[in-house]
């Protein structure tokens, strides 16, 4: 049971590799920020499959406040790439 | 004990499905607004079934702890609200700043 | 402010902190317990309007109507992802992009946001922007068939305005 774990991370691994390239070459600044917003969401769950597969119970704290993190950097910087500024 | 282990097996065996098909999705269509389509929505559904998955492991192996459980709950609701609305402020941004989106027949951007 | 909404703030509120409180540390000796009754106490008085808003008739019918309303979203969900799997795996990509804008009835805010949230979480669907004046919505669409479900089924509209009773 616990190689199913191992499969699953190994596989949202390959899927935030796919990611990269994207967050790399990806022309213009909006599909960068889509990308990193993309691999921040898959981070969490890696970290909540993680948890269970080293049997450390503190590893779902720490990604519930990973995706909360995410979530604000990327609306943060949408309002940025909006109005050019952050206050007004 | 094999029925849940085979009812584990098949909610990460889609999860970790449509996580891939997003990030393919991201590769492989041709403009900003169209990727933005695939990994706002198999991205959400694909880590909240990993995560219900691994919640019904936890209730059969460890005589579940209600407090976890609790948590894993909290953060799939976070996900299913989060991520939306995220994909939303990130295209309300580039449409504010001009992106133009894609007809049928144009070439790749 | 009256002083009963003003109370009914400050309770709803403290309550829902005290709950998160507990729900993450777990831990239920005498030290932790009063200490997070003060801390939810203190931010609670502060700032409580900041996350329950105003005056709302009928909260429990709604509240009710929205977790009968959940279901029908989760599967909606579903078969928005089966359809973007096919679309994405398909090998000649059939996507033809357009953007629609439409109106309606809609004035209150969560009811908005709620409208907004469904309609990109549907197939085939995402909203861009929301004028909260006029309930006008600007939606790009990645084929005809999910635009014209939109446009002229009115489904989802119909449901929400059901749930939150055509606010």
């Amino acid at each position: 049971m616990i190689t199913l774990f191992w499969a699953t991370a190994l596989f949202i691994l390959l899927g935030m590799l796919l990611c990269l390239y994207r967050a790399v070459a990806g022309p213009g600044v909006f599909n960068r920020v889509a990308a990193v917003n993309v691999i921040g969401t898959k981070t969490t769950v890696l970290l909540v499959v993680m948890g269970y597969y080293f049997e450390r119970p503190y590893f779902f704290d720490i990604a519930l406040l990973y995706a909360m993190i995410n979530f604000i950097g990327t609306l943060v910087f949408a309002k940025y790439l909006e109005r050019g500024e952050l206050w007004s | 004990m094999v029925i849940v282990y085979g009812v584990v097996t098949a909610l990460l065996g889609a999860g970790v499905f449509f996580t891939l098909v997003g990030s393919i999705g991201l590769l492989r269509f041709p403009d900003f607004y169209t990727r933005l389509h695939a990994t706002g929505k198999c991205d959400t559904l694909g880590g909240g079934l990993v995560i219900l998955g691994a919640m019904i492991y936890h209730l059969f192996q460890y005589s579940g702890t209600l407090l976890v459980i609790a948590k894993l709950a909290f953060l799939v609701f976070f996900i299913f609200i989060a991520n939306p609305t995220a994909t939303h402020a990130i295209m309300k941004a580039a449409y504010k700043a001009g992106v133009e989106p894609w007809c049928l027949g144009e070439e790749r951007r | 402010m009256k002083l009963g909404e003003r109370a009914f703030g400050i309770l709803l509120s403290f309550g829902i902190m005290a709950a998160f409180w507990i729900l993450l540390s777990g831990i239920f000796d005498a030290f932790h317990l009063i200490s997070g009754l003060v801390c939810c106490s203190i931010v609670s008085i502060i700032s409580h309007d900041l996350l329950v808003k105003g005056k709302s008739e009928k909260k429990l019918l709604k509240s009710l109507r929205l977790l009968i309303y959940i279901p029908w979203e989760l599967w909606q969900i579903v078969l928005a992802n089966i359809d973007v799997a096919y679309r994405v795996l398909h090998p000649k990509m059939p996507i033809d992009p357009v953007i629609i804008e439409f109106e309606t009835t809609l004035r209150g805010e969560f009811s908005l946001v709620t409208l907004a949230n469904s309609i990109t979480l549907t197939p085939g669907t995402i909203t861009i922007l929301v004028e909260p004046a006029r309930g006008k919505f600007l939606v790009h669409a990645i084929a005809k068939e999910p635009a014209e479900a939109l446009l002229v089924d009115q489904t989802m509209q119909k449901k929400v305005a059901h749930v939150f009773m055509e606010t």
